[in-house]
């Protein structure tokens, strides 16, 4: 199988650790990982729904935005992004995105003001695998003078999502426990300095923890000794953010949409709706205002076939059938047990229940749009 | 009875002039968790290497081709409440289509057993 395709990917430090363990590793966004191991990616989904799930998601850019004061770092940052940043507090997490000046998302990232002594100054940034080149080439080309990006390239970030997720942790990092969503605590186990924030993309409660690459390895071994955890693989991160309702990069969202079509309205903080001063400022607060022209939304097709990304959406209008939209991601859902699907809408089709057609195939596949998430959020609240 | 089996990874059991035409266990754990199967009407005539059915894991849609010619007498109904039967037992429980033969002469066709684990080795 090694073609001149695989030659030049990369690995993350838990290469060896997924082989060992059984994982088919597959080519993502330039980085040989796990799609699933031997149970397979239903067996993952579920056990991550009902246990503790443990993902490598290291493939992931990580870096620091820096300059000696927050509100110099925030400024610059909110220069990017539509996000409210000043205001974030210290150990506080926000889900924004990198935008294009004509306001479609150059990428999605998680944004943490720091909250180390002397560090106030820092924002730790973590951005998609696939844009992380052009993100690093773009942040570095528009911070200010004084403000500086440093790019971390000795660090793993893993995540450990699902209802026991608490319970795991906090059997070795007790603070972990009644850590607040959305925040992070710093800990040192054995020597070992871990970053815990409560956040992740399945759904779920859970955590994602950055640490030096050199411990990742011994780390997932202790995760993983207790029952409560298995590995999870790429498929299951899948389908466990679709059911969860969270875009994927390049999939959901890209240059061509942007974060009002996306449905991110609430990532955009009241100040920055107001004040604009990021990207696509018009465009976006127009969109505000006016609504706009289409809109991402679930999609429930009847049945059990599942409706996959690039499917045609129709619907009536005047009794006549035309297209209306596209499926951007689809599939099974395990724990809807049923298929689940989102994609572009006119925004005149975009409300709950309104009835659809999928072009699945070459045959026509009943269907409505539907709410999202289609398995509930369980965050710790 | 022989089993023979396509380059696609589809098995073919011949009990007389019938063939019961299913995916191999190769092509099952290829997949993945089958979660949809459609399968062909009873009566319907198909020539070898046409698109007969298709099988849905979670990760994908497959095709399956009939790997023979000839009129379809029955499908395995119970595969649509159980696709996973397909991974639980491909080569049995799982079949999908039993294809009264038009042509037993397509059989020289097709690999016999060794031949097909040669091709996935």
């Amino acid at each position: 199988m090694a073609t001149s395709e695989t030659e030049d990917l990369k690995f993350t430090p838990l290469n060896e650790w997924h082989i060992a363990h059984g994982a088919k590793m597959v080519p993502f966004a330039g980085y040989n990982m796990p799609v699933q191991y031997k149970e397979g990616i239903l067996q993952e989904h579920l056990w991550t729904r009902a246990n503790a799930g443990l993902f490598d998601v290291s493939h992931m850019g990580q870096c620091f935005i820096i300059s000696d004061a927050w509100e110099k770092t925030a400024r610059a940052i909110e220069a990017l992004v539509p996000a409210d940043i000043l205001n974030l507090k210290p150990g506080q997490q926000r889900y924004s995105q990198l935008l294009a000046p004509d306001g479609g998302i150059l990428d999605d990232l998680m944004i943490t003001r720091s909250a180390y002594p002397g560090w106030d100054g820092t924002a730790y940034v973590v951005v998609n695998a696939g844009c992380k080149d052009a993100d690093y080439k773009h942040i570095a080309a528009h911070l200010p003078a004084g403000v500086t990006l440093k790019i971390d390239d000795n660090l793993a970030l893993i995540a450990l999502q699902g209802p026991k997720a608490s319970e795991v942790l906090g059997a070795i990092v007790p603070e972990a426990k009644t850590l607040a969503f959305m925040t992070y605590h710093s800990a040192t186990l054995d020597g070992v300095h871990l970053h815990i924030s409560r956040s992740g993309y399945t759904g779920e409660d859970g955590y994602e923890i950055s640490l030096e690459a050199r411990h990742v390895a011994s780390f997932c071994d202790r995760l993983l000794a207790n029952p409560l955890v298995k590995p999870v693989g790429l498929g299951a991160r899948d389908s466990l953010r679709l059911e969860a309702g969270l875009c994927l990069y390049g999939h959901d969202i890209d240059t061509t949409t942007s974060p009002i079509e996306a449905d991110l309205k609430w990532s955009i903080q009241k100040r920055r709706r107001e004040e604009g001063g990021f990207p696509g400022a018009a465009r976006i607060q127009k969109e505000l205002k006016e609504g706009p022209s289409r809109l991402r939304v679930g999609i429930q097709p009847e049945g059990r076939q599942p409706a996959r990304e690039g499917t045609e959406i129709f619907a009536v209008e005047n009794g006549q059938s035309r297209k209306i939209g596209v499926i951007t991601s689809g599939g099974f859902g395990p724990t809807a047990n049923a298929p689940v699907a989102m994609g572009y809408v006119e925004a005149a089709f975009a409300k709950a229940d309104t009835p659809v057609t999928l072009l699945v195939r070459g045959k026509e596949l009943p269907a409505k749009v539907a709410a999202m998430p289609f398995a509930p959020h369980r965050y710790y609240r | 009875m022989t089993t023979y089996f396509t380059k696609d990874h589809e098995y073919v059991r011949v009990e007389g002039d019938v063939a019961t035409v299913g995916i191999t266990d190769y092509a099952q754990s290829q997949l993945g968790d089958v979660v949809f199967v459609e399968l062909p009407g009873v009566g319907k005539s198909y020539k070898q290497g046409a698109e007969a059915a298709v099988v849905e894991s979670v990760k994908a849609a497959s095709d399956v081709y009939a790997p023979i010619s000839g009129e379809v007498v029955e499908v395995n109904a119970a595969l649509a409440d159980t696709p996973a039967m397909i991974n639980e037992d491909a080569e049995g429980k799982g079949w999908f289509m039993k294809i009264k033969i038009a042509d037993k002469g397509e059989l020289a066709g097709l690999m016999d057993a060794a031949a097909y684990k040669a091709h996935t080795a």
